[in-house]
């Protein structure tokens, strides 16, 4: 039922034909067609770095294409502005969701159509506009003098395209809405989507989710590298199939890594290394406990705001516990800070790549020594011979591109910019690795090089700790599953045959929340 | 001979590529005018009788120094995503307790010794205050520093009871007019810090984790970078260095004029520092850029006064100069320029085949 084929009669309101844009020689897309009718929801799928956002940006008048040509309602259109875009009755809510988070949610929805009266803005009447706006999306309970910094990121995301909705577009471009939302946000958005559909707007939706794309839209169009591989009604697609076109070769290196995880799979024998017990942090996480043997992956599966981050916090320095315990070998463990972990061998890569990762400015030579060198302390510095030596090494190993070491880390794709933070906790010689989403955002070449980098830590007998959204790979990878739930852990599975991605699912379901669908991510 | 002309032409290419390029030429101007008005500008004698060169040039190193001096503090503050503003009120104050110290105590050698650790102590306890409001407390840099910037004038005035203290001691006033090799004992040992905490930095891991935190505090923090102790290094070493250029803009006139001595240099500090191509926003330094930038500073100081420009005109020149050599170290200006010339190009190569259509 959610996925009602659009009328295929319906006179197309957006034609994009053969574009191509270029940076230099480099062919970002390449002589791609769209074409989106009136109430169709057309999905864009494709590896991170396929084109998605590029073709988004060309038609939002973001970015000028090299060549090709748009039509709207058979008119040619060359929006070079995304003011010229938005005149044209385009809007688009981009990745990086643009809303003044220190303005009200009304200011945010009206803001550049302020209603104006002698006196100037008429605030009154602002908040009764946005108020009109929000309702028509069924969103009329949001309160519009909140301010947006305390709402939740889903609901950031409303306000986006709200706002996007203020001045009634024709077409609403969405690039990757669902990448920072769990399953019931997901839901709440789809449901707003799926009203704008009633209304006749046109919705280019671009993301790497499956599941969610066959939910919600009517076509999809599938990218690679660039160019167009497919276009098919969604209710006409196999799972499959669709996979294969997006990722063709990669899904079999995956079935090796999960193959080979499972040979080396083996119930942890003798007493483990790092052992937390009654672990609490106040309003955060309950009282935990948990145990890690040495070269066992253990994921950490739950939703976003479940307690799965600061457990992972907990377990390395990057909070501090209010109450509770750590050993490690048998020694009482005081984790004050993240250099008092690193001392003793024990590494988190936070979720938060760009603000809690890498350091963007610095070389990748610079963030891939820093944590080695801060341990080292500052007085002690590394040779340039064993600097480069060791930078290399990680280059060559993890396959960072650009290979040059002095290149800033800001101008790597996500993939790549995770291989660095990667590396740089690998040169610290861990012996516990806690990893939070390291593959969140990064397209499928990538997540397939750090899934194999995690089965071979494991190998070496490095501890793993592993959160990932995605329980496909949370079952490919870990050993041990722990569910987390409210802030609390509710369960630990042991990973075997009989455990799917439906029983994590289930354990953490609500009963009241029995028949949502699993939403989860590629494998 | 072609290969020696291409590695000339890519030395040239990286001198042109690094920060403080545009204030090495703003400094060959300015000089180039001075010499425009007087052709002897340039001229440097020796003086036998103090075994020292004298001249114009002589005059801006010796006038540069103390700016150098704290614009090497201020540099690396910057770098951590800070500022100190109180370096000024930093200088009054070591100018003050040096001199009330020397009053009392005479003209001794030793006395000389005492009055300038004491300065140096006070000063990096002063910025140990800084560095604890800043990383402890957690104010904000501006904030801290201007409070101290405000305490430390009104400190300096208590020390001396309000009154601009002089003292005689030959020891003192040698350090701040004396002469070796010919040139400033103060131009030499402000040459001798640049290059020592350039070393110190860039040698150690010093300068690396301080980019860290400038760039990205809690990446840092989570790479194990110990935040609050680079946060005392560099504010304690922002007030020892103006404690050191504060004595020796007292020792100069052996007199402390608690209003006037260091009285907004920490501007001409802060502008040392952008000159020379390091960001406030933090993250990568350049210490030669700030000294060249303290360089330039005090040779537009100068050539104000040798230009004979009226004294309520001198801001006026002085923020031309500095906006001139922003908007040419601005990566967007520089775009603009290249994109108007890569435009007018094709359109004048297009004219005569438009001249034959037509």
């Amino acid at each position: 039922m959610s996925t009602r084929p659009a009328a295929p009669d319906a006179a197309p309101l957006v034609e994009m034909a053969a574009i191509t844009v270029a940076h230099g020689p480099v062919e970002v897309l390449h002589e791609v067609d769209l074409t989106v009718r009136a109430g169709e929801i057309h999905a864009l799928m494709g590896e991170n770095g396929a084109g998605k956002s590029t073709l988004i940006n060309v038609l939002a008048g973001v970015t000028s294409p090299t060549s090709g040509s748009i039509r709207l309602d058979g008119r040619p259109l060359r929006p070079s502005s995304p003011a010229e875009a938005q005149a044209a009755g385009i809007r688009a809510v981009l990745q990086d969701v643009p809303v003044a988070r220190h303005l009200s949610i009304g200011e945010n929805v009206m803001l550049g159509h302020e209603p104006r009266g002698r006196f100037g803005i008429r605030w009154g009447e602002l908040h009764a506009q946005a108020h009109r706006v929000l309702d028509e999306l069924g969103l009329g309970d949001m309160d519009t003098r909140r301010r947006v910094r305390s709402l939740s990121p889903a609901t950031t995301q409303l306000v986006a395209i709200a706002r996007a909705m203020a001045d009634e577009p024709r077409v609403l471009l969405l690039d990757e809405p669902t990448s920072s939302l769990d399953t019931a946000e997901v839901e709440q958005l789809f449901l707003v989507l799926r009203r704008l559909r009633e209304r006749g707007v046109a919705m280019v939706f671009a993301s790497h989710f499956l599941e969610q794309v066959l939910a919600l839209s009517d076509r999809l169009t599938v990218l690679r590298s660039g160019t167009r591989v497919a276009e098919f009604p969604a209710h006409q697609v196999e799972r499959s199939e669709l996979i294969s076109l997006m990722i063709g070769h990669d899904l079999a290196e995956l079935r090796r890594i999960g193959s080979q995880r499972r040979e080396h799979r083996s119930d942890p024998a003798g007493p483990p290394f790092y052992r937390a017990r009654q672990l609490a942090q106040r309003e955060v996480l309950a009282p935990t406990d948990l145990d890690l043997h040495r070269g066992e992956v253990v994921g950490i599966a739950g939703l976003r705001g479940s307690g799965r981050t600061e457990l992972a916090r907990l377990l390395a320095g990057g909070a501090t516990a209010d109450s509770g315990t750590a050993m490690l070998d048998g020694r009482a463990l005081s984790l004050r800070s993240p250099a008092a972990a690193l001392r003793h061998h024990i590494a988190m890569a936070s979720e938060d790549r760009l603000g809690e990762g890498v350091v963007a400015g610095l070389s990748i030579r610079d963030n891939i020594v820093l944590a080695l060198q801060s341990r080292r302390g500052w007085a002690r510095p590394m040779s340039r011979a064993e600097r480069d030596e060791l930078v290399a090494g990680f280059i060559d190993e993890l396959g960072i591109r650009p290979v040059d070491p002095a290149t800033p880390v800001e101008r790597l794709s996500g993939g790549n910019q995770q291989k660095v933070l990667l590396a740089r906790w690998l040169a610290t010689r861990p012996r516990l690795m806690v990893l939070d989403e390291p593959t969140k955002g990064i397209d499928m070449g990538a997540r397939v090089e750090i899934q194999a980098l995690v089965a071979r830590l494991a190998a070496s007998r490095v501890a793993v700790v592993i959160i990932s959204s995605d329980l496909d790979e949370l079952l490919r990878l870990s050993d041990r599953i722990v569910v987390m739930k409210d802030r609390m852990k509710i369960g630990e599975v042991s990973n075997g045959p009989g455990l799917s991605v439906e029983t994590i699912v289930e354990m953490i379901a609500a009963p009241e929340e029995e028949d949502l669908p699993p939403l989860t991510g590629l494998p | 001979m072609s290969t020696d002309a291409t590695s000339r032409t890519s030395m040239l290419r990286t001198l042109l590529h690094r920060p403080y390029f545009w204030g090495l030429i703003a400094i060959a101007l300015l000089l180039a005018v001075n010499s425009l008005k007087d052709p002897s500008y340039l001229a440097i004698g020796y003086n036998a009788n103090t075994g020292s060169l004298v001249g114009n040039v002589i005059d801006i190193l010796r006038a540069a120094a103390p700016i150098a001096m704290i614009s090497v503090g201020m540099c690396l503050v910057i770098a951590t995503a800070g500022i100190d503003l109180s370096v000024g009120s930093l200088m009054a104050v070591a100018g003050a307790v040096s001199m009330e110290l020397l009053a009392s105590a005479g003209g001794s050698a030793g006395a000389a010794l005492a009055a300038l650790g004491l300065a140096l102590l006070l000063g990096a306890v002063l910025g140990a205050v800084n560095a604890v409001l800043i990383s402890v407390v957690g104010l904000q840099p501006f904030i801290s520093t201007l409070v101290m910037m405000l305490a430390g004038r009104g400190l300096a005035k208590v020390i001396t009871g309000g009154q601009n203290t002089a003292a005689s001691n030959e020891t003192f006033r040698w350090i701040a007019n004396g002469y070796v090799l010919g040139l400033p004992v103060v131009f030499l040992l402000a040459v001798l810090i640049v290059i020592a905490v350039g070393l110190l930095v860039r040698r150690s891991a010093l300068g690396l984790m301080i980019e860290a935190i400038g760039m990205d505090p809690r990446a840092a923090r989570l790479a194990g970078v110990n935040r609050r102790g680079l946060l005392f290094a560099v504010y304690i070493a922002s007030g020892a260095l103006a404690a050191v250029a504060g004595i020796f803009a007292s020792a100069s006139v052996m007199t402390v004029d608690v209003s006037n001595t260091g009285y907004q240099l920490e501007m001409d500090a802060i502008l040392a520092v952008v000159i020379g191509g390091t960001s406030l926003a933090g993250g990568k330094f350049n210490i030669t850029g700030a000294a060249i930038g303290a360089l330039l500073i005090a040779t537009l100081d100068k050539t104000v006064v040798f230009l004979g420009i009226s004294s309520s005109a001198t801001p006026a020149f002085k923020a031309i100069v500095i906006i001139a050599l922003c908007l040419l170290q601005s990566q967007r200006v520089r775009d603009l320029f290249r994109a108007r010339r890569a435009k007018t190009a094709p359109v004048t190569s297009d004219a005569p085949k438009e001249a034959v259509a037509a």
